[in-house]
């Protein structure tokens, strides 16, 4: 299985939102709805505050929970990829993968009533591009590759520099990677 | 101090600002569900004991209700899918380790038992179907069939009634997302939930005084069940993970506090075992009828309640834009 991974350095990241725009360009995410989002983390007693910017969206999980617990197999691993996508003629709409999903990162696609999510942009990643919010991040915060080649960037960039995951205690295996 | 904000104000429908997909759609399935399967297994446990003359309706009578209760639960649960032109989907896939997709093929079995149930009784139980079935052969060689086998078809009937009426509770504890409902005694609850609702049922529904005698004294014993349960579901929790622990915080001081103590454990557990109680002495005989409407709406009020917080439970909680603790947060730094 090649495992993608999104590694976001949160040091040089200004939560200016330009992936957010980018994700629902690319992919025509309906009104109102977003596949990726910006959090401001705060933290520390004032003056000696810290802010920290996370650009985030699925993680698509080494463990998906969301495909485990699909019942009809609409949400399913991309090419033996760990990218999660959902199979729209598949799908009934049930919303046990929202429940499933401990980031929340999963949403119902109006108005036709499927399942929506971040697809890693996999159209794009099949023809060797980045995902759409990381070839448009104007501080180039976001990386994208495989962790299965200890050549690529984000390998390496795992390597030198301190990362972490979000709640790695869901079991999830999360893939994507914030550099802090 | 430690703050996470959104800051490009996401607002996802049925996720922000806190997760609501499923309303009474399901928890109206999940206790109807729950009921079948008590019903099922009364049914089949007083025929075996054959208890035909002194409980006459739960064991000629009452396998009927089964189908007529599920249907109504599964149009329910249909109304929630968003989907709904692709729902037989659930028939084209069989996912080993999806505990829905489980529930969806124990229901297509519910059916066929059901009715072999029901024909094995009907004769007895419904004598104005005896025209109808004299009228064909097959419909006579099929009851007299399903009379013969009554036993073998019982025996089939209780462990059919037992996947449906555990798989409900399993279905949301396998949500490790969800800290309310990780929990394993979720299961048992539902089903002993189920038994208990079906007991309540044939107690409120009976003509027959030594019938409704004798489901009141089962609806005790299983209340008295259900209560252990819940007293182990809420110790699971207690000494459970940090998501665990916050979660049940609904429910002590939070926002679901009164409707799970006064509504389930009060109105919906004690209040019955205590007019039951009363009954078995041979007292308060006029607030008979009481008691099991109770516990049938106890059994609705612990599916809603349940789905309620379950789905509130979170491992990422971000005040959004719609946050009313954030709005407060403005208006105090405002003034």
């Amino acid at each position: 299985m090649t495992r993608f991974a999104m590694v976001i350095d949160t040091r040089t990241c200004i939560g200016c939102g330009d992936c957010v725009v980018a994700c629902k360009t690319e992919n025509k995410v309906p009104e109102g709805l977003n596949r990726d989002w910006v959090v401001e983390a705060t933290s520390g007693t004032y003056p000696d505050l810290t802010t920290e910017f996370r650009s985030e969206r699925c993680n698509h999980c080494s463990n998906p929970t969301c495909v485990t617990l699909c019942p009809t197999g609409a949400s399913h691993l991309w090419n033996d990829t760990n990218i999660v996508l959902v199979d729209a003629d598949k799908c009934t709409g049930c919303k046990a993968c929202i429940a499933a999903c401990p980031y929340d990162a999963r949403l119902v696609m109006h108005p036709d009533g499927y399942i929506d999510k971040c697809t890693f942009c996999h159209h794009r990643v099949e023809k060797g591009l980045d995902p759409a919010c990381v070839s448009s991040c104007p501080t180039k915060c976001m990386y994208f590759g495989s962790l299965d080649d200890p050549g690529s960037e984000v390998s390496k960039l795992l390597k030198t520099r301190k990362y972490k995951v979000l709640a790695p205690e869901t079991g999830n295996e999360p893939n994507v990677y914030y550099l802090i | 101090m430690h703050e996470e904000l959104l800051v490009t104000g996401r607002a996802n429908a049925l996720i922000d600002p806190s997760l609501h997909i499923w309303t009474w759609e399901v928890a109206m399935y999940l206790f109807l569900g729950g009921l079948t399967a008590g019903i099922m297994v009364f049914a089949a446990v007083m025929a075996l004991l054959r208890k035909d003359d002194e409980a006459p309706f739960s064991s000629t009578q009452l396998a009927l209700l089964a189908p007529i209760v599920l249907s109504v639960g599964m149009t329910t649960l249909f109304l929630d899918l968003e989907h709904k032109l692709y729902v037989f989907r659930f028939y084209t896939a069989f996912q080993i380790a999806s505990p829905m997709s489980w529930g969806a093929w124990i229901l297509i079995l519910i059916y066929p038992v059901s009715i072999l149930q029901i024909l094995s009784t009907i004769r007895r139980g419904y004598p104005i179907t005896n025209q109808i079935v004299d009228r064909w052969a097959i419909a006579r060689w099929a009851v007299s069939w399903c009379e013969k086998h009554r036993r073998q078809i019982a025996l089939v009937a209780i462990p059919s009634g037992v996947a449906l009426g555990i798989y409900t509770g399993i279905l949301l504890s396998a949500f490790s997302a969800r800290p309310f409902w990780n929990s394993g005694v979720l299961g048992p609850l539902f089903l002993v939930s189920g038994l208990s609702t079906a007991a309540a049922l044939v107690a409120l529904i009976s003509s027959k005084k030594s019938e409704k005698e004798l489901f009141t004294r089962i609806d005790l014993v299983i209340i008295l069940a259900e209560i252990a349960l819940v007293a182990l579901f809420l110790i699971n929790l207690a000494s459970g993970s940090a998501q665990q622990i916050e979660a049940l915080g609904s429910i002590t001081g939070g926002p679901y506090t009164m409707v799970f103590w006064v509504l389930f454990v009060g109105i919906g557990l004690i209040i019955p075992l205590l007019i039951e109680m009363l009954e078995m002495r041979g007292l308060m005989k006029s607030l008979a009828m009481v008691a099991p409407v109770l516990v049938l709406l106890g059994g609705y009020v612990l599916r809603q309640v349940m789905l309620d917080i379950g789905q509130e439970s979170t491992w990422t909680n971000y005040p959004t834009q719609y946050s009313s603790e954030l709005l407060e947060r403005m208006e105090m730094t405002n003034r």
